[in-house]
C-alpha cells in the first residue's frame, strides 16, 4: 500500500513533483575513529510516504539521517535527490534541497523566543528583525498543521513537547519537502505522541516525504508505509511494505534473534517504610521552586515509578535523595534515620545508590580509566586505601571484579571510560553501585539509549534488588517500562505529586493526562 | 571641589574611559560569537606602537590609525586560527597573545621610546553643541574617536538586538549547533567578529599612543585591556553597559591624575592603582551572582565548535 500510488499521477501542488523517488542515499560509509557507523548502506524513500527508519540504540539510524541533513560527511556513498546527485557540505546545502531535520537533542536556540528562532538563517529576510509579522506567519503555518506555539515566548520556557513542534515548524517553514524527525516520540506524552502522528500523516498527504526514526516497534507499525531496518551500522531490510512485516518479524530484523521476554512482575512486596519523604521543597539552579512539598514513602523490596514530562522536577528528587543538593525544607528518612540534607558521599555510605541520567557526567569520568571511576565511591575505604595512600593491586582487583560482574566485554581497569559504549558503561555502574550493597536505589533513565540486550541486563538488575528487599525510587520517561517494573507510578507535575496510583490502576491515558496536568478525578470515570 | 575641576575631571574620564570602552566593545562581540579573546591587552599594545610607528614614519593619523587596526587584527587572527580552526583552549592562547603582545611590542618599540606622535588627535569642539553648560563641556569638547564611540556604542546596541545578523551572532554565541543546523556558518562568523574584537582593540591601544598619552613606551596600556575583558562581565555583554563601566574606570582614572598633578600628599603609586582597584571592586560586586548563575554569559562562550561532535 505505497502511498505514492494513492497519489495519482498529477504533479502535487506542494512539491510541483509527481510522485515518485524522493531521494537515494546509496553505499554510504561513515566511520567515527574506529567505530563503523555506517557500512554500505543504501536508502531510498518516496514522495508522500512516510518511510520508518528502524533500528537499535548505536545501530547508526541517526548517522545515517544527518549526513542526509548535511550534518557529517559520508566516507563514501552517493546522494540523490529527485534523482539528481547532489553533493552536501553543510546544513545549509541540505536546506536548499527541500531537507529539514528534526535533531534528537533539539537544535533551538533557549535564550532566543520561537519567531527569533524560526528567522534564524532564514534566507532572503530583510536586515531589520521584523519580529511581528515572522509572528503572523507562524500563526498561520501552526495553524494549517495543527502545532500549536506561541511565537512570543522564549524557547527556554516551553515543554519538550512544544519545543518539538517549534522545531518542526521551523522545518516547514523553510520549505521541507523532506523531513526528518529523529525518536520524535522519546520525550511525549501519550496523548502528544498520538497528535505528532496524525501530523506527520498530515504532512506526508501534502506530497512530502517523512522519514520517521524510531526503535519503538509498535509506532513504527502504527504510522509508516514501509521501513528500513539497520542494524550495527549495516542495511538488514530496505524499504519494507509494513503491510507485510509483523511485528516479530520486525524485532527479529533489528536485534538478530527474537526479543527477550518481557519481564515478568513479581508479586507485591510490601517491606517496611524504607526511604521516606516528608513535604520535601527544593530549588532548582535557577533559584525557582523544582520540588513542591513531596510526600511519598518506599518500603523495602518496592519499586515507585516516577512518571512525568522532563523538567518537572525530577532531577532534583534525584539529586535532593543522593545528597547532591541541599532540600529547601522538608525532611528525608531512610529506615528511621533522618538523613535530610547528607551529601552525597553520606547518602552512599547510609546505603542509597544512584544509576545518574548522565553516565559520563556523574556516574563515570570519561577521559580517566575505569580503575578511577571504579574506585570513586570507596577509596578512602579499605582495603583499597591504606593510609594516604591507594592500595593499586586491591584497586585492580577490585575493578576486575567490577567488570567480570556483568560481563563488560573487552573492558579492563586500564581502559577510558568514553570509549565503552552505552551499554557497557551502564553495566559497569551497576556493578559498582551494587558493590556498595545498597538499601535503596534511585534510578534515572537507566535503560535510556541502551540497546535491547544491555537494557534487559538492567531491568533484570533492578528487579532482582528490589527482591532482595531494596527499595526503588525508578524516574523514567519510557511509559512503557515504568508500567512494566513499577509497583506503583507516581507522576510529578510541575513539582508536586499528582498521584501514586497501584500498577494495576495505572494505565498510560490516564497517567499522560496527569503529566500535562490535566487530569482530573472525575473525569476518568468516562 | 569646585565645579570647574569637576568638569575638568569628568573630560578627562570620557578619554580615559574610551581607550577601554573601544575594546570593551570588540570583546562583547568577540564573546557574543563564542570566543573569548584574553589577548586584548596584547591587541591593544599592537595597536598602540604600530599606530604610533605609522604615525612617526608618516604624519598621517588617518594612516596611522588604519595600520593599529590591522595590527590588532593580525593578532586576533592568530587567535581565532589557535582557538576557532585548531580548536585549542581559548584561555591559554589568550594569555599567550597577552604576554607576546607585550614583550614584542617592547623589543620592536625600542627605538621609538620618548620620541612624541608628531601627528596627534586633536580636540574638536562640536559647533553649538559645546555651547551647552557642563553636558557640553564635557561630551563635546572632544576628538573624533570619542564622538565615533558615541556612534558606535547605539549602533552596535541596535545591530546586537534588532538586526538579523545580530540575532545570527547571538545565536552562535549560545547554540552553535543550533546556528549550524539553520544553514549560519560558526566558523566564519566567529572568525569575523574576533578580528572585529581584535580591530577595536588596536583602535583602543592607537588612541593612547596618539592621542592620550600621546608617545610610544613599552607595557603602556597598563592593563586597560584586561579591565575591558572585566567590563564585558559587568555589562552584561551589552554595549551601554560597558560604556557606563569604562566612563567609571575613567573617571577614577582623570580623579587621580588630578591628584598628582595637585599633590595631595598621597604616594603616587597608590593613585596609579585607584582605578584599578574600583573596578575590580565595582566588577565583583556587580557581577558575582550573574557569574555564579551564569544569567546572562553566552553559553557557549570558551567551547570550540565542531560539527560532528558527538552531541
Ligand atoms: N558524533 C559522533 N562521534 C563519535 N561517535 C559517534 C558519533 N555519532 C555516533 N557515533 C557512534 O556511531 C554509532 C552509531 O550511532 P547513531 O547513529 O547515533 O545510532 P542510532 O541513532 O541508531 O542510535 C554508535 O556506535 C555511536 O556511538
Ligand atoms: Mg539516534
Amino acid at each position: 500500500m505505497a502511498a505514492a500510488s494513492d497519489e495519482g499521477m498529477s504533479p502535487h501542488p506542494a512539491t510541483g513533483h509527481l510522485p515518485g523517488t524522493a531521494l537515494a542515499m546509496v553505499g554510504i560509509d561513515k566511520h567515527f575513529g574506529e567505530v563503523l557507523a555506517n557500512a554500505s548502506v543504501d536508502f531510498s524513500a518516496r514522495w508522500g510516504e512516510v518511510h520508518a527508519l528502524l533500528g537499535e540504540n548505536g545501530a547508526g539510524k541517526s548517522t545515517l539521517m544527518s549526513i542526509l541533513a548535511g550534518l557529517y560527511r559520508p566516507d563514501n556513498g552517493q546522494l540523490l535527490v529527485d534523482g539528481q546527485p547532489v553533493v552536501l557540505h553543510s546544513p545549509k546545502d541540505a536546506i536548499k534541497h527541500g531537507i529539514g531535520m528534526v535533531y534528537q537533542h533539539y537544535r533551538l536556540v533557549p535564550s532566543q523566543t520561537v519567531t527569533e528562532n524560526m528567522l534564524l538563517g532564514l534566507p532572503g529576510a530583510p536586515l531589520r528583525l521584523d519580529t511581528r509579522r515572522a509572528a503572523r506567519d507562524i500563526e498561520e503555518l501552526s495553524e494549517r498543521y495543527q502545532l500549536r506555539v506561541d511565537p512570543y515566548r522564549p524557547v527556554w520556557q516551553l515543554s519538550v513537547g512544544e519545543q518539538q513542534r517549534v522545531e518542526i515548524l521551523k522545518a516547514l517553514h523553510r520549505g521541507a519537502r523532506i523531513l526528518i524527525l529523529d525518536e520524535p516520540t522519546a520525550v511525549l506524552t501519550p496523548q502528544e505522541a498520538d497528535a505528532l502522528m496524525r501530523t506527520i500523516r498530515h504532512i506526508a498527504s501534502e506530497g512530502r516525504t517523512v522519514i520517521f526514526i524510531s526503535h519503538k516497534l509498535e509506532e513504527v507499525r502504527s504510522v509508516a508505509d514501509r521501513v528500513t531496518v539497520l542494524r550495527a551500522g549495516r542495511l538488514v531490510g530496505s524499504g519494507l511494505d509494513m503491510a507485510e512485516m509483523s511485528a516479530r518479524d520486525l524485532a527479529r530484523l533489528m536485534v538478530g534473534t527474537d526479543l527477550p521476554g518481557r519481564i515478568r512482575p513479581r508479586p507485591r512486596a510490601s517491606g517496611a517504610p524504607r526511604l521516606t519523604l516528608r513535604r520535601l521543597c527544593a530549588l532548582d539552579d535557577r533559584g525557582l521552586q523544582a520540588l513542591r512539598s513531596v510526600d511519598l514513602t518506599i518500603h523495602a523490596g518496592e519499586i515507585v515509578g516516577v512518571a512525568g514530562v522532563a523538567g518537572n522536577g525530577q532531577r532534583e528528587l534525584a539529586q535532593v535523595l543522593t545528597g547532591m543538593r541541599k532540600p529547601a525544607s522538608g525532611q528525608v528518612f531512610l529506615d528511621d534515620i533522618d538523613v535530610t540534607g547528607a551529601g552525597a558521599r553520606q547518602m552512599a555510605l547510609a546505603g542509597v545508590a544512584h544509576i545518574p541520567e548522565d553516565r559520563l557526567g556523574e556516574g563515570l569520568v570519561g577521559n580517566l580509566p575505569l580503575l578511577d571511576s571504579a574506585l570513586m565511591k570507596s577509596y578512602y575505604q579499605p582495603p583499597i586505601s591504606s593510609g594516604p595512600f591507594l592500595n593499586l593491586k586491591s584497586a585492580v582487583q577490585f575493578t576486575r571484579g567490577l567488570i567480570a560482574r556483568f560481563n563488560v566485554a573487552g573492558a579492563t581497569p586500564r581502559t577510558i571510560a568514553r570509549l565503552l559504549s552505552g551499554g557497557q558503561l551502564q553495566r559497569f555502574l551497576l556493578a559498582r553501585e551494587m558493590s556498595m550493597q545498597p538499601r535503596a536505589i534511585v534510578a534515572v533513565h537507566p535503560t535510556r539509549g541502551l540497546d535491547v540486550a544491555a537494557t534487559h541486563t538492567v531491568q533484570e538488575w533492578l528487579m532482582s534488588c528490589s527482591g532482595e528487599g531494596c527499595a526503588l525510587l525508578l524516574i523514567s520517561e519510557d511509559l512503557d517500562e515504568l508500567l512494566q517494573l513499577s509497583d506503583r507510578v507516581a507522576v510529578l507535575y510541575e513539582g508536586s505529586i499528582v498521584a501514586a496510583v497501584d500498577r494495576e490502576e495505572a494505565d498510560r491515558e490516564r497517567i499522560g493526562l496527569m503529566m500535562i496536568g490535566s487530569y482530573q478525578p472525575d473525569q476518568v470515570a468516562v | 571641589m569646585n565645579g570647574e575641576l569637576l568638569i575638568s575631571i569628568c573630560v578627562a574620564a570620557i578619554a580615559s574611559g574610551t581607550s577601554i570602552l573601544l575594546p570593551a566593545l570588540g570583546e562583547i562581540l568577540a564573546e557574543r560569537s563564542g570566543v573569548l579573546n584574553l589577548g586584548v591587552e596584547g591587541m591593544m599594545l599592537m595597536g598602540a606602537l604600530f599606530g604610533y610607528i605609522a604615525d612617526v614614519e608618516t604624519g598621517n593619523l588617518g594612516l596611522a590609525l588604519a595600520v593599529a587596526i590591522l595590527a590588532g587584527a593580525l593578532l586576533a587572527l592568530i587567535h581565532a586560527f589557535v582557538t576557532i580552526t585548531l580548536r585549542a583552549n581559548q584561555i591559554v592562547s589568550g594569555l599567550a597573545i597577552s604576554l607576546f603582545g607585550g614583550g614584542f611590542t617592547a623589543f620592536i618599540g625600542k627605538p621609538f621610546v620618548g620620541s612624541v606622535a608628531p601627528a596627534q588627535l586633536e580636540r574638536i569642539p562640536l559647533p553649538g553643541l559645546a555651547g551647552i553648560p557642563v553636558l557640553g563641556q564635557v561630551l563635546f569638547t572632544q576628538d573624533p574617536i570619542v564622538y565615533g564611540s558615541f556612534v558606535l556604542v547605539p549602533l552596535m546596541a541596535y545591530f546586537i538586538y534588532r538586526t538579523r545578523p545580530g540575532l545570527s551572532l547571538r545565536a552562535v554565541g549560545e547554540s552553535p549547533a543550533t546556528a549550524d543546523a539553520m544553514g549560519l556558518s560558526v566558523i566564519s562568523r566567529r572568525y569575523l567578529y574576533t578580528l572585529a574584537g581584535g580591530a577595536l582593540a588596536g583602535v583602543g591601544g592607537a588612541y593612547l599612543s596618539l592621542f592620550y598619552t600621546p608617545t610610544w613606551i613599552d607595557g603602556m596600556t597598563a592593563g586597560r585591556g584586561w579591565i575591558a575583558v572585566g567590563l564585558v562581565v559587568f555589562g552584561v555583554w551589552d554595549p551601554w553597559r560597558a560604556m557606563a563601566g569604562a566612563y567609571l574606570f575613567g573617571f577614577v582614572d582623570g580623579f587621580q591624575l588630578r591628584a598628582q598633578a595637585l599633590g595631595s600628599g598621597i604616594p603616587q603609586f597608590f593613585l596609579n592603582m585607584l582605578p584599578y582597584i574600583f573596578t575590580i571592586v565595582v566588577v565583583a560586586i556587580a557581577s558575582g551572582e550573574r557569574v555564579q548563575k551564569r544569567l546572562g554569559v553566552p553559553t557557549a562562550l570558551g567551547q570550540p565548535y565542531w560539527r560532528e561532535e558527538r552531541t
